[in-house]
């Protein structure tokens, strides 16, 4: 069998990279295009720590083919800064403290932003379930909610 | 690990070539979610897998002439938001909403959670109470499946390696209905259904009662199927409390659940009892 040329969109910019039928688009981002800020933990689709958005919908990156990624507008969470001026909830999260090891945090950040995006003003429980397909194994739960929660007051960061 | 071909074919017609012409185990892939970890860790098998998300049958949603025409690859989001199914269907957007996660049901289809015939299934008890009808297509051409016929086990149904479901009708709901789909969890999100309830009341509005009672259960037999015997208490009377713990009692009786790592059967029973009492009386209360 044979790798499979594919161009994913990625964050605004096109990749030509070879993938296999069966490799991850998860894998894909991180292997093939060198992308490495969404990380793999269980690999199944429970934990979310591969959350990306394909065309403004988050998913499971680890549970999505590479090649059912053509034509797709991919946003990882390099994409979400612009530039060097980080995203208002990547600032809350820092100013929140809503993270420790960090390996779920670009997953939150997918999912946080996809709440945000559809929902701008989410209760306490919209919050917790729009994030209830990331586990956080360090922080507990609180400070993302909260970090998420003051963005959605419009808090100001700077 | 399973390594395996990827297709993905751009209308029926090439699908039935694809279907008919191969020996290779082909398999539909709409949202993965279920498909992808399975292949990855041989839970099940696959030469080829066909991605089946660019056929406009499959990603067809319509309510028209009272009748819902969903396509297997519609996605639970879609079908959650989709205000027909909302207001027509609404154990289906609810437990569209179940599936897993936001990100799970971005992706899964409810084709796909029928296909994948989990016991456990949450969208497969809001099909049985509607009677549901699965439209498959093979080499020979169409066949339409009632979805209470469609189970055979756990992970496996009727269709042939060689036949994928298009799209799933849904006919009119009856006059004066609702429904509610529960299901119980250890925890409020992204878990599997220890015992789910799902329940479609009609009632008369004259006489107040109930005309048609449909209630199927999922997590606690081998394959989703209804409580006939909880639905024959509720029909052609004024649903009262008695009945509503006569039919929860029923149910409970009615199905056959096993010990397992979520829940023993005495457990599921209760459960059922329990959860077949509270969708009913929302039913009741909304149709009030």
């Amino acid at each position: 069998m044979k790798r499979i040329p594919v161009s994913l969109n990625i964050n605004g910019r096109d990749y030509d990279v070879f993938v296999w039928p069966w490799q991850s688009l998860l894998n894909a981002i991180r292997d093939e295009v060198n992308l490495t800020g969404c990380k793999e933990g269980c690999g199944n689709g429970n934990c979310g720590s591969c959350t990306i958005l394909v065309n403004g919908y988050t998913i499971d990156s680890c549970l999505m083919l590479a090649v059912e990624g053509i034509g797709k507008q991919i946003t990882t969470i390099e994409g979400m800064a612009n530039g060097t001026d980080l995203h208002p909830l990547q600032k809350s999260f820092i100013k929140y403290a809503a993270l420790q090891c960090g390996i779920c945090t670009p997953g939150f950040l997918m999912s946080a932003k996809h709440l945000l995006d559809g929902n701008p003003k989410p209760t306490e429980h919209e919050i917790r379930a729009g994030i209830a397909g990331n586990l956080c194994r360090c922080t507990g739960y609180d400070k993302i909610v909260r970090a998420i929660q003051a963005v959605a007051n419009g808090e100001q960061f700077d | 690990m399973q390594t395996y071909e990827f297709t993905s074919p751009m209308t029926l017609d090439n699908v039935k070539k694809l279907l008919s012409g191969s020996t290779k185990s082909i398999r539909p892939l709409a949202g993965g979610t279920d498909l992808i970890d399975q292949l990855r860790v041989d839970r099940r098998t696959a030469d080829i897998v066909m991605d089946i998300k660019n056929i406009n049958e499959l990603n067809q949603l319509d309510y028209t002439n009272g009748t819902l025409n969903l396509g297997a690859a519609v996605s639970c989001t879609t079908v959650r938001k989709f205000q027909p199914i909302i207001d027509n269907y609404p154990a289906l957007a609810e437990s569209a909403g179940l599936v897993g996660s936001v990100q799970i049901q971005n992706r899964a289809s409810i084709g796909g959670n029928v296909c994948n015939a989990a016991p456990s299934a949450d969208t497969i008890p809001s099909l049985l109470i509607y009677s549901a009808i699965g439209v498959v297509i093979g080499p020979d051409g169409e066949r339409k499946i009632p979805l209470e016929n469609f189970f055979t086990g756990p992970s496996s149904t009727v269709l042939n390696p060689n036949e994928i479901l298009v799209s799933i009708i849904i006919p009119p709901p009856p006059e004066n209905s609702t429904s509610h789909y529960l299901r119980f969890i250890p925890r409020e999100e992204m878990d599997i259904a220890v015992a789910g309830v799902g329940t479609m009341i009609a009632i008369d509005p004259a006489t107040r009662q109930c005309v048609q009672a449909r209630i199927a259960l999922s997590a606690v037999s081998a394959i989703p199927k209804r409580a006939t015997e909880a639905e024959s208490i509720l029909e052609g009377n004024v649903i009262n409390e008695d009945l509503i713990t006569e039919a929860g009692a029923k149910a409970s009786i009615e199905c056959t659940p096993i010990d397992d790592i979520r829940g023993t059967i005495e457990y599921r029973k209760e459960l059922v009892k329990v959860l077949t009492r509270r969708t009913i009386r929302k039913c009741i209360e909304i149709l009030n």
